[in-house]
């Protein structure tokens, strides 16, 4: 008999999203609705356990082999380069990774250009392919804070409708790329696990396609 | 003289298996220096990342490396190899920094290298030694082929910028059919050759069925293609196929699986990789493939394959547990 299929979620709205594809695709597990702590959940008929981690950690579960399967951001998969199968795009938690500076900011390019950002590595390559001189102060939070006390002159970040960039006077210069949710793989489970994680991909692409012709 | 083995660990029963394995069949043991002249790192950088290399100031001024890899030092010192082939394995550590940690690491690394007049038989000779070397290691392994020349040669038809060619390689590489629809739509890749690099994604597993479909897609669209391309495609098929047979009635048959997401750089490798793995391990833990064009970049008026064996990677080895190793000598 196969093993159970451990499959990485991340905590908080995204997390809710997914696994709501994941049970409309066929791979329910009705206690990760019951209001508890617990981390860990099984439907043994399914062949899934379900596990909520903080979504920066996805990608290292599933890399190490704590996890078969995950699902994860593409900012994530962009900053930390993990060597794991991006399998699918599950359309969900749709935003942009743009660069933001205070409304009507002009860049002086003899300047060093101060960039806040918990982006590090692609905000380096984002601006090395530019050839911009910059300088980035790595912060973990309240990245749009930093313009506005004087920390850095933009920020590099994550942008879903605007909003808190309009009410802190911010406004997006340029985006660098358009992020979503995608179905990742651990590279040896998916040889060991073929059949189970084909199938999760199978119907979560179904899924997918559903959802697209009711839209 | 015998030595009984009782005091050493699974790590160490393993690399003396995989030794009497491989000079069981006529490869012998390659010995060579830690250290190694960094210029060799500098003049092939695409290979061997040199920002990743430990370097040190030897008494006489030269920078010197900390080993980082075998394979060059292998062909750096094989130069006259004539029409003969030159086999044979090491068991080496080498320092490198970790992709995971950012450190720099000690690996414990075992491998075999052909280098010469490599032919059809080498090439299966040194699939099945790297599939042995997975069965001496786990009762459950996989071997993944491919052959880097459908995927080369589909990305020179596509006429595109060395940058997208990177882009390409990288999302067959990660299953990524979704990001090389993408590429496909940004750069004008359609028909025929968007087709067939979505097949190198989507197909995986046992190698008659994948052969199959894919000789079934290349005849579909085999009145679309130059005769340069049908005959590369053909020769690659021919190869895979090859492969296959050279595996019937060894027992190791159902290890074998064709998988075209295992990619190395296209500047160094051609033909026939393969990387294997073990159940239980999340990494790779074999890795390996056809190197003429580094021998080339090289100067080697020959041609090369071979492979390495991870042993850091290979975790607990549960099947050495109580195992009893004798060395003779």
């Amino acid at each position: 008999m196969a093993r159970m299929l451990n499959i990485a979620l991340p905590k908080g709205r995204l997390g809710d999203n997914v696994y709501d594809m994941f049970e409309k695709a066929g791979f329910e597990c009705p206690s990760i609705r019951e209001k508890n702590r617990k981390l860990v959940f099984e439907n043994k008929e399914a062949g899934v356990r379900y596990f909520w981690v903080k979504p920066s950690d996805v990608a290292i579960y599933v890399e190490r082999g704590a996890a078969d399967i995950g699902v994860v951001g593409k900012d994530i998969l962009m900053e930390s380069k993990p060597d794991v199968y991006e399998l699918l795009d599950l359309g969900t938690g749709k935003c942009r990774l743009a660069v933001a500076a205070p409304e009507g900011f002009e860049d002086d390019p003899e300047q060093t250009l101060r960039v806040a950002t918990k982006f590090t590595n692609m905000t380096r390559q984002f601006y090395a392919s530019t050839g911009r001189d910059i300088d980035i102060i790595h912060l973990n939070g309240s990245i749009e804070l930093a313009p506005i006390l004087g920390l850095s002159d933009v920020i590099v970040d994550l942008v879903e409708t605007g909003k808190t960039l309009k009410d802190n006077h911010l406004e997006v210069t340029q985006i660098i790329d358009y992020i979503s949710a995608r179905l990742i793989a651990n590279k040896s489970s998916f040889k060991f696990q073929n059949k189970q994680i084909e199938k999760i991909l199978a119907a979560l692409t179904r899924e997918l396609e559903n959802r697209e012709e009711t839209n | 003289m015998i030595i009984e083995g009782a005091d050493l660990n699974n790590r160490e029963k393993a690399m003396f298996a995989l030794r009497a394995l491989y000079s069981s069949h006529g490869f012998s043991l390659y010995r060579m220096s830690k250290f190694e002249e960094f210029d060799l790192y500098a003049r092939n950088r695409d290979f061997m990342d040199s920002a990743s290399i430990i370097t040190f100031t030897d008494t006489d001024g030269m920078l010197m490396a900390l080993k980082p890899d075998v394979t060059l030092s292998v062909v750096k010192n094989n130069r006259h190899i004539g029409n003969n082939i030159r086999k044979v394995y090491y068991c080496e550590n080498i320092y490198r920094v970790s992709p995971k940690t950012h450190y720099f690491k000690e690996i414990m690394q075992t491998g075999l290298e052909c280098l010469g007049r490599i032919d059809d038989a080498c090439i299966c000779e040194v699939l099945l030694m790297a599939a042995e070397s997975l069965d001496v290691l786990s009762d459950s392994a996989v071997l993944d082929i491919s052959n880097l020349d459908i995927l080369s040669q589909i990305i020179t038809s596509c006429d595109v910028s060395g940058e997208v060619e990177e882009q390409i390689t990288k999302c067959i590489g990660e299953k990524n059919l979704h990001g090389l629809l993408r590429i496909c739509a940004e750069n004008g890749i359609a028909g025929q050759k968007r087709e067939l690099l979505k097949k190198l994604i989507t197909l995986y597993g046992d190698p008659e069925e994948v052969i199959a479909e894919l000789e079934e897609v290349l005849q579909k669209y085999s009145e679309d293609m130059d005769e340069e391309a049908r005959i590369v495609y053909n020769e690659s098929i021919r190869k895979l196929k090859m492969i296959v047979k050279a595996f019937e009635g060894t027992g190791l048959e159902d290890m074998l699986n064709i998988d075209f997401s295992v990619v190395s750089d296209l500047k160094y490798y051609n033909g026939i990789i393969f990387k294997g793995f073990v159940e239980g391990v999340p990494d790779g833990v074999l890795s390996g493939g056809q190197y003429d064009k580094l021998m080339d970049n090289m100067n080697r008026n020959s041609r090369a394959i071979g492979f390495a064996v991870y042993m850091d990677a290979l975790g607990k080895l549960s099947k050495f547990d109580g195992e009893e190793v004798v060395i003779r000598g």
